[in-house]
């Protein structure tokens, strides 16, 4: 296809031809970071939390008036749950992966240091292991002979009585990494006040925090053996078959509230729906993305779609000499497909260099990554296709000017 | 002319459908996006006690030990149970009140109800006239309620509508986890957005249903919401019904003050305070005091979600793509309508009667692009409510933003439409007239 008459033909047509580059261009910067926005959307969806969602359930309750003992109601409670059917492992956590509300220690190597050298999730409860489904790598589990009620911590903190520390504690491989790399963690020291030290005597592979808003430090999690006094802070967790959560469910908030008639249930839901939950803004967001983007598309569209009937109605005479002249209707399909495949490559060209700087700003304002590379021909497909797509209609009025038109006066 | 030249512009809208369609349908498609984020944006931006809010501070201290102590580190965000009281005690604004989240279960008389718990506050007397809470029936307790741990509760309109169905229950009694409590008042409806006085329990949508004197819950161990910040040994939060032991921040301090000069004097007196607790070898840090009002103090804390300004940013970005593309089509159109214009030259219109003219066309596909526009941003927000967000239900179009709607659509069709009218009437009309 010769290039040169196309061209002549556009620098008659300069302003339209800036205003459809500038629209491509402005289409091309927006849809690139919007694929990245989306991409990092739903990756931090995808964060994975170590614990078998599909096979767990929370149930989490409060008693009218506190009980006697806290810590003696929770063990009659975890023991009532234990013996309904299909339950397989039953466990009491101060905090669930994404459950939001969370508990968090200042992590410290050395009782003297200054500052804290990282912030990780608390796990209190025993039986977390197993009922969970956490993947232990190293080490061993926390035997029940370890666990200590948070009564007797909480004294002994407020005192500065050091008497039953070292505690151990598991750790996940996330957080073993990042305070011992390439060390063995088993046996390693760490300090969540001045007088309270911890030893690992096991690793997890994930579990994933409570509140993960950040995917560096979102596996950063601790499993302490402390038990916790049953109250509305704590959620019991059931593990069944997937298939049998539901039924589950009813009979242990039926068990619960035989326990005790006045006892009122917070929540009771299967994991999944507290995922859901969590990660609701993230999916809101990536939807946004894609509407607008969708849109973006369809504007440009239809605005390639106006631009390029006027020209074809333009240039109707010049259109039928063409065809006078022995130019075949592929030929003045040709044309016009080209002609757009120039502008929409320029508007690109424009635009690549918008999408650098679009992403500059984010960066600066959102404490988003840099724009990867890969992102970069994403926005150049999608432009190039609805380029084409809507070319084709005006193209093909074109293709079907007759050559009689030449010959026509007006 | 005006209304010629109206008349002319319907014309030529109606001689030309999909083009004046597709240029109404982008304006209003950006319109849309745009009125939709901006409303959220603005609804959540706002402020919670307009003409109340310059007078509210926030004052922060810094009780932390010296352990890590550096130049410029940001003071707690709450205040510790003694300096809470303390500050309290001390009188020195014109009113005060110290605050913590919480939850309480409440036991209706009848037993058609069962026992349930609701979100509560634990506060003191001055918290219903600094905030100007409306009463619906009776008043809040006083500070010598406060000091003898009264059992006196105010409650909701929603509560009082479902424990008393609806009847003035001043002075009738409520059992709170197995306490009997006296309601003093009943509140109207009152729900600030953002939850100014206390973010760490959620900042939009969330609403407390009964209030009661803090002496009062923290000596019957009421559960405790929100957050808290230790250091040294301290331990907070960890254990039910245990509160966060003296090493941790915990709870809301706000005060009035009526005059700057009266915000100054507070600060000097926030500085004293803190010299004389170090000096009593409490505070460790040389005094750290900040006192932000009530809107900066939402600033600093960045309440309104980033992903939020992201929207608003993206729509404007939409509604460019929308403009440039409305000033290519608003160009092929007035450019094709050439003869048109150059036998008007022609027969002696000036240019300037000529781009008056093309740009009332622009204004009416500006108004009935903002029709649209207002269409769909009713739509979009009607979407955003039935998002799961906390602040999904707070999007409204406000007379306010509909305006805006308006405005933002005539002047960008305006803008849009003032390069190509300045084209067209720059047509030379003797070669256009030859050419034909």
């Amino acid at each position: 296809m010769e290039l040169r008459p196309i061209l002549a033909t556009l620098r008659r047509h300069k302003v339209i031809l800036w205003l459809l580059m500038l629209e491509i261009a402005l289409s091309c910067a927006i849809i690139c970071n919007g694929v990245f926005l989306i991409v990092q959307r739903l990756q931090h969806m995808d964060m994975p939390s170590g614990i078998a969602e599909r096979e767990l359930v929370q149930i989490q309750q409060a008693p009218i008036e506190p009980p006697a003992d806290r810590f003696a109601r929770a063990q009659e409670d975890l023991a009532t749950l234990r013996q309904i059917p299909g339950v397989q492992a039953v466990a009491m956590s101060n905090q669930v992966p994404f459950g939001g509300a969370s508990s968090n220690g200042n992590v410290m190597l050395s009782p003297t240091q200054p500052h804290p050298t990282l912030n990780a999730a608390e796990y209190f409860g025993e039986n977390l292991v197993q009922t969970m489904g956490l993947q232990l790598v190293a080490g061993r589990p926390l035997r029940p002979d370890e666990y200590v009620n948070a009564d007797v911590v909480i004294k002994a903190l407020a005192d500065g009585n050091d008497k039953g520390f070292p505690m151990p504690m598991l750790v996940s491989q996330a957080l073993a990494t990042r305070l011992w790399p390439q060390q063995n963690p088993l046996g390693k020291l760490l300090w969540l006040a001045p007088t309270a030290s911890f030893r690992v005597v096991g690793v997890v592979a994930t579990l994933a925090r409570a509140n993960a808003y950040n995917i560096a430090t979102a596996q950063y999690s601790m499993i302490i053996p402390v038990h916790m006094g049953a109250d509305k802070d704590q959620s019991y967790l059931l593990r069944t078959r997937p298939a049998d959560r539901q039924q589950v469910i009813a009979a242990a908030v039926a068990a619960l509230k035989h326990a005790d008639p006045t006892r009122v249930i917070t929540h009771m839901r299967a994991y999944d729906e507290i995922r859901s939950d969590y990660f609701k803004d993230d999916r809101a967001m990536a939807g946004i993305l894609v509407s607008v983007i969708v849109a973006l598309l369809l504007v440009t569209g239809l605005g390639i779609v106006g631009l390029a009937s006027f020209w074809v109605s333009q240039r109707r005479k010049q259109i039928g000499i063409r065809r006078a002249l022995g130019a075949t209707r592929t030929d003045i399909l040709h044309y016009f497909q080209t002609e757009n495949f120039l502008i929409v490559t320029l508007g690109i060209v424009i635009g690549m260099v918008l999408a650098y700087g679009l992403s500059l700003w984010l960066m600066l304002h959102y404490e988003l990554p840099h724009l990867p590379g890969i992102y970069f021909p994403v926005g150049a497909l999608a432009l190039w296709a609805i380029g084409q797509l809507a070319v084709l209609g005006p193209a093909l009025r074109a293709a079907a000017v007759p050559p009689v038109v030449a010959t026509r006066s007006v | 002319m005006f209304g010629y030249y109206l008349d002319l512009a319907l014309h030529s809208l109606t001689r030309n459908k999909v083009l004046g369609a597709l240029m109404v349908l982008a304006i209003a498609v950006g319109i849309g996006a745009c009125m939709t984020t901006l409303t959220v944006l603005h609804v959540l931006s706002g402020d919670p006690l307009p003409g109340k809010s310059g007078k509210l501070y926030y004052p922060q201290i810094d009780p932390q030990d010296a352990r890590g102590m550096m130049p410029g580190t940001l003071a707690p965000e709450q205040v510790t149970l003694i300096d809470g009281m303390n500050l309290l005690r001390a009188k020195r604004a014109d009113r005060q009140a110290l605050m913590a989240g919480g939850a309480v279960p409440i036991q209706p008389g009848s037993s058609s109800l069962d026992p349930f718990y609701v979100e509560a506050r634990y506060t003191s007397a001055d918290f219903f006239a600094m905030f100007d809470t409306p009463f619906l029936y009776g008043r809040g307790w006083t500070g010598a309620d406060d000091e003898a741990h009264a059992r006196d509760v105010v409650i909701t309109r929603q509560l009082n509508d479902k424990v008393f169905d609806g009847a003035d229950s001043t002075g009738r009694s409520l059992r709170l986890g197995g306490i009997t409590f006296r309601v003093v008042g009943v509140l109207d409806s009152w729900r600030p957005n953002p939850h100014f006085y206390d973010l760490t329990t959620g900042s939009y949508n969330y609403y407390e249903q009964a209030f009661l004197p803090l002496q009062t819950a923290l000596e019957l161990h009421f559960a405790k919401n929100g957050s808290n910040d230790c250091w040294g040994n301290g331990t907070g939060g960890v254990e039910g019904n245990a509160y966060p032991s003296a090493t941790c921040v915990w709870l809301q301090f706000w005060v009035e003050l009526d005059s700057a000069a009266k915000a100054a004097a507070y600060r000097q007196f926030l500085v004293h305070y803190s010299e004389e607790q170090k000096a009593l070898g409490r505070f460790q840090r040389a005094p750290n005091v900040q006192l932000r009002n009530l809107m900066q103090w939402l600033d600093y804390n960045r309440v309104v979600p980033g992903d939020v300004r992201l929207q608003a940013w993206l729509a404007f970005g939409f509604l460019l793509v929308c403009l440039v593309n409305t000033v290519g089509l608003m160009l092929a159109k007035f450019l094709r309508r050439s003869g048109e214009l150059s036998v008007r030259r022609a027969l002696g219109a000036s240019r300037r009667a000529l781009f008056a003219q093309l740009l009332t066309e622009s204004g009416v596909i500006g108004i009935a692009g903002g029709a649209g526009g207002l269409l769909l941003s009713l739509f979009g927000l009607w979407m955003v409510r039935h998002r799961a967000s906390d602040y999904a239900s707070l999007a409204h179009l406000d007379p306010a933003m509909l305006l805006v709607t308006f405005a933002l659509a005539i002047g960008a069709s305006l803008l849009a439409g003032i390069l190509p009218a300045w084209r067209a009437c720059h047509v030379a009309p003797a070669l256009q007239l030859k050419s034909h």
